[in-house]
């Protein structure tokens, strides 16, 4: 071996969204040689599709926020799995990263007094749920995502970050002692493939909404960096927890920002009804996303739902007028009048709940560090790993995400894993080489691919993949469905192992990385569904007709699906954060 | 339209001496479907069609392309919007370097965006919060900062099809008008004098293509003639 060429790098970014480019600009301020590997142009990532805003206590829209609030209703928001040391340190740190991104030129919207605009948001309260709504997320009009990666973007350009813009990252190189010394990727231009040699390997590979029929995710977003730690036996946290944004657009599954009910727009049901106001009195249509999800199945079950079918509820914007509309919500305007043929000045915008964020991911630490436990249960640092963003699960999100939390989970973290690899790499770092042996393990795959003659279809296998997914793991689930779930996802692997690559061409080809991507969704399909059956309890967003409360007895626990033994164990949640008190589990009401 | 009659670019540098053109025939099932679908369509007929994609709701500018003649992003473009006489012609954006199929080569593209120091440049410390724009101030960057980066506006300009070395084109000016409008950049001059040689700028001839086929609304055009304002105040 090998006649693979390699390129070496200090630190390898793979991913190009938000957190892989907020990491990416720590590291080359301070001239490590790093570089972004990106499948696609970073502009191109899915945090562009992002629209409401990025939530955080910078005291603007109220001089007196804190951002002890916003870890209150953040540790809320994910049913109290979210780690409290983890999501003290994202709202601690958040102002200080918005600050940076204004810095760098990212061009908030601005109240009048000059100061960057601030709109409410789900979940959101003042003084420990006790003040009332609270309005916390900057915004760029409904345009937040695309400036804040263009700003990103931009900014590492300015510092010259080196870019492998439309590279594919196929598996993780480990060496003999399971430290993670780089990774194997193909420059989709050219097909040639190529051992990346790195001292860090940053997982900053984004969601995996592709999984679901209906989605809001981009057609991007396939798990690669789940699936990649998957296949080199890694464990992963809390996969059964997938968020179903209330308002995707019905047929389309484009994503209607949480930002049109913080301007004052409504969920209605068939009858006109404002029905949020039964099912979260206080908060109404911005309760917990989970709360307004469910609450919008539970109409359409019950007859309430709009259309012929009655199988979607309406969203409702006219009352806001065209100004506000034309100023806050320009982007909403454009979509509904393209996906729903509806001007929302004068009709209300069908929507349903639609798949939308992967709480679960890469457990890690603050630093990003990626963790495996060892034989006793306890938390081992896995050598060379690292992960950042919505692959990763620091968990700040817990069960369920808060709106405008995950922007700034991007950026905190990204920046946070960026600080640390620089300081790791000042004290020296010295891992084994990767063996010939280790190299053509990471290989097998992509060599399976190439060398297939027969078989069934990619796009056949993979539309069946997400109905099982729609169809056994969606808002409400169950036992029997979902163990009906596994069986077909089992036999489905199979069939993936032995599909069809019919076009082995080298220049640009799509199908091959389409094939690559389909092992990725069936790793992040099955941790899902396996995660999703053994978690016996009623929590955020995973919701059990069978278990329908919350177990905080059994289950007050983040869970950890082993890939090689498809076992589903349980890690603790951290209670301890820093400088404020532990939030104690309350009852979650809204 | 059930049945759609497509014809699309095809070459595959590996085993294609010349490009050509394909004839797909799609069943629409009577739906307005995007042309992106359209494409979806035809790679389950043939894998090994190549064309970007990426967010399929016209925000990250992954798919433009030139759809019966008019450069425009397929995700964002129903058949009853192109479609004449049953009839879709599908082309790679026009005056790139074609890698295979719909996919150019963005290279000199992204160069002329980067030409023109695309970030904000202010060389005052930073305050410890925001620094503050007034709302009016912050509305001067509407119309301008929403740019995807697609290249439907600059590989629809003659101009740029000329000297798309020289030239930077209006998605780069429109970008460079972006800086130069926000109150907190402080490179204003070094911006402009970047831009006062023959080409850079004034190859603009106001043939206005770009307004025409912008996906997003925008209107390059209007920026090019703000920055030759402003050119010419600097000069006066």
């Amino acid at each position: 071996m090998s006649n693979l060429r390699s390129l070496t790098f200090d630190a390898i970014i793979i991913g190009g969204g938000g957190s892989g480019l907020r990491a990416a600009l720590e590291l080359a301020k301070s001239g490590k040689k790093t570089a972004v590997l990106s499948k696609v142009f970073p502009t191109r990532s899915h945090t562009v599709s992002a629209q409401g805003g990025i939530t955080c206590a910078i005291a603007s829209a109220d001089p007196n926020d804190d951002w002890r609030w916003h870890m209150y209703d953040t540790v809320k928001g994910g049913d109290y799995i979210a780690d409290q040391d983890a999501a003290e340190y994202m709202c601690s740190e958040g102002p200080k990263a918005v600050f940076e991104l204004e810095h760098m030129g990212l061009p908030f919207s601005r109240f009048d007094n000059g100061r960057i605009y601030q709109r409410p948001f789900g979940g959101q309260s003042k003084n420990f749920g006790e003040g009332g709504q609270a309005a916390r997320t900057c915004a760029a009009a409904d345009r937040t995502g695309h400036a804040l990666l263009h700003t990103l973007y931009q900014n590492n350009l300015k510092n010259n970050t080196t870019f492998l813009n439309e590279w594919y990252a196929v598996d993780l190189v480990k060496n003999a002692n399971n430290d993670v010394v780089g990774c194997i990727a193909m420059c989709i231009e050219t097909g040639e493939v190529v051992h990346v040699k790195s001292k860090a390997t940053v997982l900053a590979t984004g969601g995996a909404g592709r999984i679901y029929a209906s989605t809001t995710n981009a057609l991007i977003n396939t798990g690669d960096g789940i699936g990649m730690a998957l296949r080199a036996g890694f464990p992963m946290q809390d996969m059964e927890m997938w968020q179903f944004h209330p308002t995707g657009i019905y047929g389309a599954g484009t994503l209607v920002t949480e930002g049109c009910r913080g301007e004052g727009g409504y969920l209605i049901n068939k009858d006109g009804e404002r029905f949020m106001e039964r099912y979260a009195p206080n908060a109404k249509d911005l309760a917990g996303r989970d709360v307004v999800a469910r609450s919008m199945v539970m109409e359409i079950l019950e007859g309430r739902g709009c259309g012929d079918k009655g199988d979607h509820v309406f969203l409702k914007l006219d009352h806001l007028g065209e100004e506000v509309l034309g100023k806050r919500l320009p982007g909403i305007v454009e979509l509904s009048k393209t996906f729903a043929h509806v001007d929302p000045a004068k009709d209300p915008i069908p929507v349903v709940p639609t798949c939308h964020y992967m709480m679960g991911g890469v457990p890690t630490n603050v630093h990003g560090q990626a963790i495996m436990q060892d034989e006793n249960g306890n938390d081992q640092i896995i050598n060379g790993l690292f992960a950042c963003g919505e692959a990763a699960c620091v968990s700040v999100h817990g069960a369920n995400r808060l709106g405008g939390n995950s922007l700034l989970d991007l950026v905190v973290f990204g920046r946070a894993a960026g600080i640390f690899i620089e300081g790791a790499l000042n004290e020296g770092i010295n891992y084994l080489d990767a063996s010939e042996s280790d190299i053509e393990f990471a290989m097998k795959r992509m060599s399976r691919w190439n060398e297939s003659e027969g078989g069934e279809s990619v796009p056949a296998l993979k539309a069946e993949l997400q109905d099982i997914m729609q169809n056994s793991f969606g808002v409400f689930r169950e036992e029997k469905n979902m163990v009906e779930g596994v069986q077909k996802l089992a036999e489905l692997r199979e069939r993936v192992a032995n599909a069809h690559l019919p076009d082995k061409s080298n220049a640009f080809n799509t199908a091959r990385v389409e094939a690559l991507e389909l092992d990725n969704l069936m790793e992040v399909a099955e941790a899902t569904a396996i995660a999703a059956l053994e978690r016996k309890e009623s929590r955020g967003a995973h919701s059990r007709y069978d278990y329908p409360d919350r177990d905080d007895v059994n289950w007050l626990k983040h869970s950890l699906y082993f890939p090689a033994t498809k076992e589903l164990k349980k890690r603790d949640v951290n209670f301890k954060p820093k400088t404020v008190d532990t939030f104690e589990p309350k009852v979650r009401t809204y | 339209m059930s049945n759609l009659q497509v014809s699309v670019y095809r070459y595959n540098p590996e085993t294609d001496s010349a490009p050509y053109m394909q004839e797909f025939q799609v069943d629409t099932k009577g739906r307005d479907l995007m042309v992106l679908d359209v494409l979806h369509l035809m790679k389950e007929q043939d894998s090994g069609l190549a064309y970007r994609r990426s967010c399929r709701e016209g925000v990250c500018g992954s798919d433009g392309m030139n759809m019966n003649g008019k450069n425009g992003l397929a995700c964002i473009t129903p058949l009853s919007d192109v479609v004449k006489g049953g009839k879709l012609t599908l082309r790679p954006l026009p005056g790139l370097p074609v890698i295979r199929d719909m996919v150019v080569d963005m290279g000199m593209f992204y160069k002329q965006y980067e030409r023109i120091q695309p970030y904000l440049q202010n060389e005052t410390p930073a305050p410890a919060i925001e620094r503050l724009q007034s709302p009016e101030d912050r509305d001067k960057l509407d119309g301008l900062y929403e740019c995807i980066l697609c290249a439907c506006c600059s590989t629809s300009c003659p101009s740029f099809w000329w000297n798309p070395d020289k030239f930077v084109g209006p998605a780069g000016l429109l970008q460079s008008y972006r800086f130069l409008a926000d109150s907190r950049d402080t490179a204003t001059r070094e911006r402009l004098s970047e831009l006062e040689d023959p080409f850079s700028l004034f190859r603009c001839r106001g043939i206005m293509n770009c307004v025409a086929v912008c996906p997003k609304g925008l209107n390059p055009t209007r920026a090019i003639g703000k920055i030759r304002e402003m050119l010419l105040a600097d000069a006066t």
